[in-house]
């Protein structure tokens, strides 16, 4: 049981990360990506090529998961121009599934369904069994923070009002001087970055990757997950990703319970349980558990007159 | 000779066929309070959407201070000193209007992502600056009280208001205003009056308004472009084209 715990956790500190990045282009400044599993899936390649074909250590692994799901976003952004609407939509899930469909055919470099082998882990020598999963979680927590930390405080920075302000109505910024297009750019590669960062960290917890874990699956949960706990409220994706995952993984414990059901029906099942609770948090609080705050952030008082 | 800030040289716009915009030249200058007047679908919103960069013209040339400037993107004329009012205001609903206005600021460090990331507090000190600031603006359009709502919640009049500190907070020195004083009660047309008049005189700002209201425009500008089917009709002092039988025929006499 308490191995279990460690293991929802440890995931769900995957999930948290991705709802941050999802947070800052989708919440903050109304980028749709549908394509997050594709730089989810991009870090978890880079990473354990990194450390596996390279003999690299993990951290130069994650590093170069960050770059390049950068890389990849910044490539995204560049195909769908003005980075807008429904375009970008389009554009995020083709590279989903150009990059699920190279994960499975590069066998030279992914192994293909096969499945690649990732031995690093994000570890120190000499642990028990019980003490390194404590451990990865440790790590896990660990670079959620620093994300959130990041993220929160650009959310909450006068870059973050002009991400917002892009959200709203684009051509306010844009007439009053904002370089629109490049603030969408910046958003969108650090939230790709940050991605392929949660991408990275679960190819070396889950230590066998292979193009069936980067299905849109993932994606619907990250979306759940950023709906139901407050788009652009840093504080409620991580909400969000929590409840999300709690429940996803939760109702694992259904099938030895529903032996009547097959194990397809079953994971049906818990999709149809998280669904319902979209359903219901988006009819009685669409802003999402959390909403976003409107009353500014910083409110230093008046100064007072002199004299 | 006064410096000219914006020369229209013969600009053009189709729209869905039309040329809502059709060869249309004159020039602001520098320090000038100028009216652009005409009916209803006239082409002056068109216009401003030119001279903001919100539109592309399909020909002729726009400079700004002698610079050619024809095409460029709306932020790149911000920056050449050019802010624009809204006629259908764009308020953005979800941020305050304290937020509403402090987006406006020109060159504030904590929008750039590295000194938002690694300076914060350069970036605070900044903020509560430009705070104070905007403080002012929202205190001369009268929406001090309402700092924190959502600006989705002004009523009409405010939100024009608040496009009006918004495009003084932005500090350009060419501010254009499309019917301002459009739904906003009677004493705040008066105190607008007064804002522009202060603005002008004091800092040298340059303005170009359009707007139905003959007293506004009376009152404000020393001299009007009057445009009508997408034409430029007549040019000069108010009082000078309201004689004009042409401008009689098309505008003034439909609003007298
Ligand atoms: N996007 C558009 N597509 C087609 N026609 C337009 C568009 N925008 C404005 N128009 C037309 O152009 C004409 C001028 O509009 P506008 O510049 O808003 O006039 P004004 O501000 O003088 O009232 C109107 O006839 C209007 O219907
Ligand atoms: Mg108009």
């Amino acid at each position: 049981m308490d191995a279990y715990l460690v293991a929802i956790l440890t995931t769900a500190a995957v999930y948290v990360i991705l709802a941050l990045a999802l947070n800052i282009q989708f919440g903050l400044t109304g980028l749709m990506n549908f394509g997050v599993v594709g730089f989810y899936g991009v870090g978890a390649y880079t990473s354990g090529i990194m450390t596996e074909t390279l003999g690299q250590p993990i951290l130069l692994g994650m590093l170069a998961a960050i770059v390049v799901g950068g890389l990849a976003g910044g490539l995204v952004s560049l195909l769908s121009i003005r980075l807008s609407g429904d375009f970008l939509a389009i554009v995020t899930l083709g590279f989903a599934e150009t990059m699920r469909l190279a994960f499975n055919n590069e066998d030279w470099l992914t192994r293909g369904p096969r499945g690649f082998l990732i031995m690093t882990r994000p570890v120190i020598d000499g642990l028990g069994r019980g003490a390194t999963a404590w451990f990865i979680l440790g790590v896990f927590v660990l670079a959620a923070i620093i994300v959130f930390v990041v993220l929160n405080r650009l959310a909450g920075s006068p870059f973050g009002r002009v991400l917002r302000a892009i959200r709203e109505d684009d051509l306010v910024p844009a007439t009053l001087g904002k370089n629109v297009l490049a603030y969408r750019l910046q958003a969108f590669v650090l939230g790709s970055a940050a991605m392929a960062l949660a991408g990275s960290l679960y190819a070396h917890y889950v230590q066998t990757i292979t193009p069936d874990n980067f299905t849109t699956q993932v994606a619907v949960l990250v979306w759940m997950s950023l709906i139901v706990g407050g788009a652009g409220n840093m504080k409620g994706a991580v909400v969000g990703a929590l409840v999300v995952t709690a429940i996803y993984e939760g109702t694992r414990f259904l099938a030895p319970l529903m032996e009547f059901l097959t194990p397809t029906q079953v994971s049906a099942l818990r999709f149809i349980i998280i669904g319902t609770l979209l359903i219901v948090v988006v009819r009685y609080r669409p802003e999402g558990l959390l909403p976003e705050r409107i009353a500014p952030r910083s409110r230093p008082d008046p100064v007072p007159a002199a004299g | 000779m006064k410096p000219v800030r914006i020369e229209v040289d013969g600009l053009t716009k189709k729209l869905g066929g039309v040329a809502v915009v059709n060869n249309v030249s004159f020039q602001v200058d520098a320090g000038q309070i100028m009216g652009l007047i005409g009916p209803n679908g006239a082409g002056k919103t068109t216009m401003f959407n030119l001279i903001s960069g919100v539109l592309r013209p399909d020909a002729g040339k726009l400079r700004v201070n002698g610079r050619d400037v024809t095409g460029l993107p709306p932020y790149k004329l911000a920056r050449h000193g050019i802010v624009r009012s809204f006629q259908l205001s764009r308020e953005l609903d979800r941020m305050s209007v304290l937020d509403n206005v402090l987006l406006a600021a020109a060159d504030h460090p904590g929008e750039h992502m590295a000194n938002a990331l690694f300076r914060p507090f350069a970036v605070r000190r900044a903020e509560a600056k430009l705070t104070e600031k905007a403080r002012e603006m929202l205190a001369l359009v009268a929406l001090t009280p309402h700092e924190a709502k959502p600006a989705g919640t002004l009523s009409g009049g405010q939100k024009k208001l608040l496009e009006l500190a918004r495009a003084l907070m932005a500090g350009a020195d060419t501010i254009l205003l499309d019917e301002i004083a459009a739904g906003v009660a009677p004493h705040l047309v008066e105190e607008i009056i007064e804002i522009v008049q202060k603005l002008n005189r004091d800092l040298g700002k340059t303005f170009l308004i359009i707007e139905h209201n003959v007293g506004f425009i009376r009152a404000l500008t020393s001299r009007v472009v009057v445009m009508a089917a997408g034409e430029l009709l007549a040019e000069g002092s108010f009082d000078h084209v309201s004689r004009n039988p042409a401008v009689i025929d098309s505008y003034l006499g439909q609003a007298a």
